[in-house]
């Protein structure tokens, strides 16, 4: 696993640097132009802020039950993760939305889940900062938690704003486009992986010089 | 055991809480007060927001459940007495059955005084349809109670207890208040929605199966230190 | 209450416990065996109440693990705790409700018949004339004497006491170490945690030294304990360690 590193960040490197080419080769979308092309980066972010809100919950499964202190390290990783993919969407969402609806925020049933998904993995955050002792399974909850609240977000975001309908509606997926979106897609997937092995590269060593603390004690 | 255990402690709550009702009288002044203030921000020339009443109730009703939830846990820290709880032969989750039990009776108290307190400040028709009302009340108490009690209980030994409460509760409860104020702000319409209201209350039901199942299996590895 | 678990030995196997840097306690291991009055013995901050949590089942240690008659509490269910018993440092009392109601409430907790329980508890614990006052009216020394009767109620096989002396008078001393010596020698498993050596001399009947979280020696009481302590945990050991957190 840590041989792999090398080769992936390098990848996804390359990646970045070659998403520009790609999106800009892309064909436009008929109503809002260039503008629409945040969306290459907008969406791809939310696809690696779930994937990591998923590892987050999964691992903090495991850390309640069976008091791994790897899983442990890979929810704190990955929570802090999504928040950087959640906060990545967040400004991307409104930038895009500012140019095409004219405000900043208009309570986009996305966005909002978005919102509400990062408020609770920030608190994740928090509690690890500010709960003193024991607040590794403090986090773990909020991480199980989290994970199972999605479902409810959804449903009850996007059915509060279908009430609301927006008077221009966000275009889903065209095909025509698939080609450069996909690529980004892959592209945010690595770099989320890259980044997890490095946070929870980041734990390992924190741990391990807590070990050191402690046996030099010894 | 286990049943008769969440028993003893609900009816220990309520023997302690009788001896100076210290606990119901503060919250269910709270949770007027907090009517007042947002009387005062959402009523302009005596005429309130439309559909204000629905949010300014479980506005109430989750400020008060929170401040609430710090309270019943603080006694508990005193004299360590959750530690004894735990010491039960019972298995620990009954504990949070108990607790639980407690939260409900308090807020539903609290709810019996706000509501009709909101439908009179408010002129909203809340008594229209009482028995959905009733549901999306219950739907929604128990989803908010089912995660607060569990985040209280764990929390009670943490350091800044206080303010971590509602910074861990409230992001996870916010599809509890979306479907609470949504489900009564359709019945207060001129023509009450049934059917969205009906909707709202299945899913407040979903919500309330998940987490206190969720609740009940990690109640014990929480507890543990 | 179905199945009655019981266990004739306490198995301490190489536990450690840390907070992060914080190491509580480093590969403890001892046993105990019915009778046995175990003093674990040692400053502010050793650990003591750290190991006593543990085997109350109220935490988990860092490594290692605790057996109850061979087995780990995991396997036992919940009924082990109806054979365990300990009495704090705080207490575990509601001051709202009196005596009698504490009483009452931590009967019916452990499944027995608070009836005749609770007045025999009462009067061991010389108060009752007091049983129907709320427990906040009380002094520390009444407090104690209530608390040992309330960990007591339910006949445990291990009982675990941190600093039980505490707040009473000699004569309260010497009631609650008679009470020590007659649970232990009718089966009980004793384990007491204390920085009093005067107090527990005479007392124990085995002595866990405990420093730093570090078990410097465990071996059955003999003579000359006060002295012994000294050459082993050091006159002066007696403050706490700076970054607090209990012991």
């Amino acid at each position: 696993m840590r041989k792999a590193f090398g080769p992936l960040a390098a990848i996804t490197g390359l990646m970045f640097a070659g998403a520009p080419f790609m999106v800009a080769r892309a064909p436009y979308e008929s109503s809002m132009g260039l503008v629409q092309k945040i969306f290459y980066f907008h969406v791809p972010s939310w696809f690696a802020m779930f994937t990591a809100i998923g590892v987050c919950g999964v691992a903090s499964l495991f850390h309640l039950f069976k008091t791994s202190p790897r899983a442990d390290r890979i929810a704190e990783a990955a929570g802090e993760i999504a928040v950087l993919f959640g906060l990545m969407g967040l400004v991307t969402g409104p930038l895009w939305g500012r140019k095409a609806w004219g405000v900043w925020w208009i309570w986009d049933a996305k966005l909002t889940i978005a919102l509400l998904l990062e408020m609770t993995f920030i608190s994740g955050i928090l509690v690890r900062k500010y709960g003193g002792p024991g607040s590794d399974k403090l986090a773990a909850a909020v991480g199980i938690f989290g994970l199972a609240v999605v479902p409810f977000v959804y449903q009850a975001v996007n059915i509060w704003r279908t009430i609301h309908p927006l008077t221009s509606v966000v275009p889903t997926l065209p095909a025509t486009m698939g080609g450069p979106f996909w690529f980004c897609v892959a592209a945010y997937m690595l770099l989320l992986v890259v980044l997890l092995m490095m946070r929870v590269n980041l734990g390992k060593r924190q741990a391990a010089l807590d070990e050191l603390y402690l046996a030099y004690e010894d | 055991m286990f049943f008769r255990t969440a028993w003893l402690v609900l009816r220990k709550d309520v023997a302690i809480e009788a001896k100076s009702w210290e606990v119901l009288t503060t919250t269910l002044f709270f949770a007027v007060s907090c009517v007042l203030i947002f009387a005062f921000a959402f009523v302009k020339e005596g005429r309130p927001v439309e559909d204000a009443a629905a949010g300014i109730l479980w506005i109430a009703i989750a400020f008060s459940g929170t401040l609430a939830l710090g309270r019943t846990f603080e006694r508990e820290r005193y004299g360590e007495t959750l530690r004894a709880l735990l010491l039960a032969p019972a298995p620990r989750p009954a504990l949070y059955v108990g607790k639980l039990m407690g939260m409900l009776a308090l807020l539903g108290l609290a709810e019996m005084l706000l509501v009709p307190m909101v439908a009179l400040m408010f002129q909203a028709s809340l008594f229209s349809r009482p028995l959905l009302l009733v549901g999306l009340l219950a739907g929604g108490t128990i989803g908010f109670c089912a995660v607060g009690t569990l985040f209280a209980a764990m929390l009670v030994r943490a350091r800044s207890r206080d303010v971590l409460l509602p910074i861990l509760l409230y992001p996870i409860i916010i599809p509890v208040i979306i479907a609470g104020v949504r489900g009564t702000a359709a019945l207060l319409g001129a023509e009450p929605d049934e059917p969205t209201a009906i909707m709202w209350i299945g899913i407040l039901g979903a919500f309330d199966v998940v987490f206190v199942t969720l609740a009940l299996w990690t109640f014990e590895p929480l507890m543990t230190e | 209450m179905s199945g009655r678990v019981d266990f004739d030995s306490v198995q301490v196997i190489d536990v450690s416990r840390h907070f992060g840097r914080r190491r509580a306690l480093a590969n403890i291991s001892l046993t105990a065996h019915p009778g046995d009055i175990v003093g674990l013995l040692g400053p502010n901050g050793a650990g003591k109440s750290t190991l006593i949590t543990m085997l109350a089942t109220l935490a988990a240690p860092s490594k290692g693990e605790i057996r109850y008659g061979g087995q780990p509490a995991s396997a036992l269910g919940p009924a082990l705790r109806t054979r365990i018993g300990l009495l704090a440092h705080e207490l575990h009392l509601y001051p709202e409700l009196s005596a009698r109601q504490n009483l009452t409430f931590f009967a019916e907790l452990y499944g027995l018949d608070p009836r005749a329980l609770v007045d025999e508890a009462l009067e061991s614990a010389g108060l009752a004339d007091r049983g129907d006052e709320a427990v906040s009216g009380f002094s520390r020394g009444m407090r104690q004497r209530l608390a040992l009767e309330r960990s007591l109620l339910h006949g445990p096989r291990l009982v675990l006491f941190d600093e039980p002396f505490t707040g009473l008078d000699d004569r309260a001393v010497s009631i609650v170490a008679d009470r020590l010596r007659r649970l232990a020698s009718s089966g009980a498993i004793v384990m007491l945690a204390t920085h009093d050596l005067d107090l527990a001399d005479g007392l124990v009947t085995r002595v866990a030294l405990i420093r730093d979280g570090r078990l410097l020696s465990d071996e059955p009481a003999s003579p000359g304990l006060r002295a012994r302590y000294r050459a082993i945990v050091g006159g002066n050991a007696v403050a706490g360690r700076p970054d607090g957190g209990g012991h």
